[in-house]
């Protein structure tokens, strides 16, 4: 199946933050080396808990009053944003800005302030007149995608996409379809997450059941760990620039990879509980755009967030596609950073990417007993493995309400 | 609080709502706006801090009273006098 290339979509810059690194290099890094970026965390009503922080310099691209007009997902989105155009050595000051479009996943938005808000009348015995007049900018769901556009003079369109854990992926298949349309010729697109900074969230994954509690912070993560005890959450942002590859190769862009597959559906069956049967069909259809067949694929990189129950569903789904295949690596990034909730997939997908060069397949770490009920001999426990080839990378990501979705990036040989 | 001790707090509201700006030559006869990136929103900060802090309610109609550093010390001198300077 060959495409022309004003429809084969193309990665052509990467800006990120990950609780383990500000960049693709230093991501990358810290997860051939195994270093987690799970810390001590204390959040408003909980008891101490552990999450993975960021730590990024936002006033890197933004003034200090835009930061403090702005959300945290604001801030990620426009850091990642910034330093995806920058990655991508396009010459931005003559791009035509109204030919860019900004499409960020999200898992939720305006939970932060409006917890914040809450909190602030509470010290004014509930006066709502103290209650912010930035609190409708700062929540709409829109929101981390039109800071991008404000700060970077952006005047294409721009939108989130509401996709639960799903919502990287979901920024990048968003992008890819509206340079097909030819709406724009660059996609600012991927995945944001705020949600460290709001107790509900931990909250309701404490009520369920399924916050992860370690007394080494990072250990907690363990996906597919027989000893697993549930999520950690996480702030993070992962942004790609994607361009039709006959734009990219005209203007010599170095190309990290090019798009070659994708998929979403819907379980339809349960508002937690995954379904290994809808997850299955999601990777079948994704190959089949692809032209592809399970024996293509290198490395999987895996969604599981270290649930007892989602674990086992993907685990499922992922044997039932791809069997026994020895020539295949399955990893997790989740066990090193958490679960960067709207930047999950996009993180997990980008710090990937570079196994296309080095043929090394990342770990998932804290795998000291696989799980009897996780039939995957193709998980790459603890230490990187070396491919003799990287051609296919493929990334899950499944969120709550039953969404699910697969992008297939193939290595990008000129 | 006297109208040197009004004058401190606005300028400490100012630092916070536009902590890029440098406050250090403003000109308390012109307008702020004509000498900082202060837009409405910005405008409402002030009058929502100085809500919080000292739970003053300013009517809308008396927000032209904020325009200079001199008219908002003035319009805020009868309603703050009474309050203890925080420094």
């Amino acid at each position: 199946m060959t495409l022309p290339d004003e429809s084969r979509i193309v990665l052509t810059g990467i800006g990120l933050t990950a609780p383990n690194g500000n960049s693709l290099a230093e991501y990358r890094e810290s997860l051939l080396a195994g270093k987690s970026g799970v810390v001590p965390f204390e959040t408003r009503y909980m008891p101490p808990t552990v999450a993975g922080v960021c730590d990024f310099e936002v006033t890197r691209h933004q003034k200090r009053k835009e930061a403090r007009r702005g959300t945290r997902a604001g801030q990620v989105a426009v850091y990642c944003a910034n330093e995806a155009i920058i990655d991508s050595a396009i010459d931005w000051e003559d791009f035509d800005k109204s030919r860019v479009g900004v499409y960020l996943g999200i898992t939720e938005h305006g939970n932060v302030e409006t917890e914040n808000e809450i909190y602030e009348i509470t010290q004014f015995d509930y006066d709502t007149s103290v209650w912010s007049h930035h609190h409708n900018p700062r929540t709409v769901a829109n929101n981390p995608a039109g800071e991008v556009t404000i700060n970077m003079k952006i005047t294409g369109p721009h939108l989130t996409v509401g996709a639960a854990c799903a919502a990287g992926n979901a920024g990048f298949i968003q992008g890819l379809q509206m340079l097909r349309l030819g709406e724009v010729d660059m996609a600012v697109c991927g995945g944001v997450s705020e949600s460290s900074h709001t107790f509900g969230i931990f909250a309701s994954f404490q009520s369920q059941g399924a916050l992860a509690r370690h007394e080494d912070p990072t250990k907690a993560c363990r996906p597919f760990d027989v000893n697993r005890n549930g999520i950690v959450v996480a702030e993070g942002g992962g942004i790609c620039t994607l361009e039709r590859l006959s734009d990219a190769k005209a203007r010599g862009a170095r190309i990290y990879g090019e798009i070659v597959g994708y998929a979403m559906n819907s379980d339809a069956t349960d508002f937690v509980l995954p379904s290994s049967t809808r997850q299955a069909e999601c990777l079948e259809l994704a190959l089949q755009r692809a032209g592809l067949s399970a024996d293509d694929i290198d490395i999987v990189s895996s969604h599981a967030t270290a649930t007892e129950q989602g674990d086992i569903e993907e685990a499922k789904a992922l044997h039932k596609v791809f069997g026994d295949r020895e020539s295949l690596a399955i990893n997790n990034t989740k066990s090193f950073i958490g679960h960067a909730m709207g930047a999950a997939g996009a993180l997990e997908l980008l710090g990937n990417l570079p196994a296309f060069e080095d043929r090394i397949a990342h770990a998932t770490i804290n795998l000291d007993d696989l799980d009897p009920k996780i039939a995957l001999k193709q998980l790459v426990a603890n230490e990187p493995r070396e491919l003799p080839k990287v051609d296919y990378i493929l990334n899950n990501s499944f969120g709550m309400l039953g969404v699910n979705s697969v992008v297939i990036v193939k290595r990008y040989e000129a | 609080m006297n109208e040197e001790q009004i004058r401190l707090v606005i300028l400490d509201i100012l630092d916070k709502i536009a902590p890029d700006e440098d406050l250090s030559d403003l000109d308390d006869s012109q307008p702020f706006r004509d000498q900082m990136e202060l837009d409405s929103m910005d405008f409402l900060d002030i009058v929502m801090e100085l809500r919080k802090r000292y739970r003053v309610q300013i009517p809308e109609e008396d927000y032209p009273n904020l325009v200079t550093m001199d008219s908002t010390v003035t319009y805020l001198h009868p309603l703050l006098k009474d309050v203890e300077s925080p420094a």
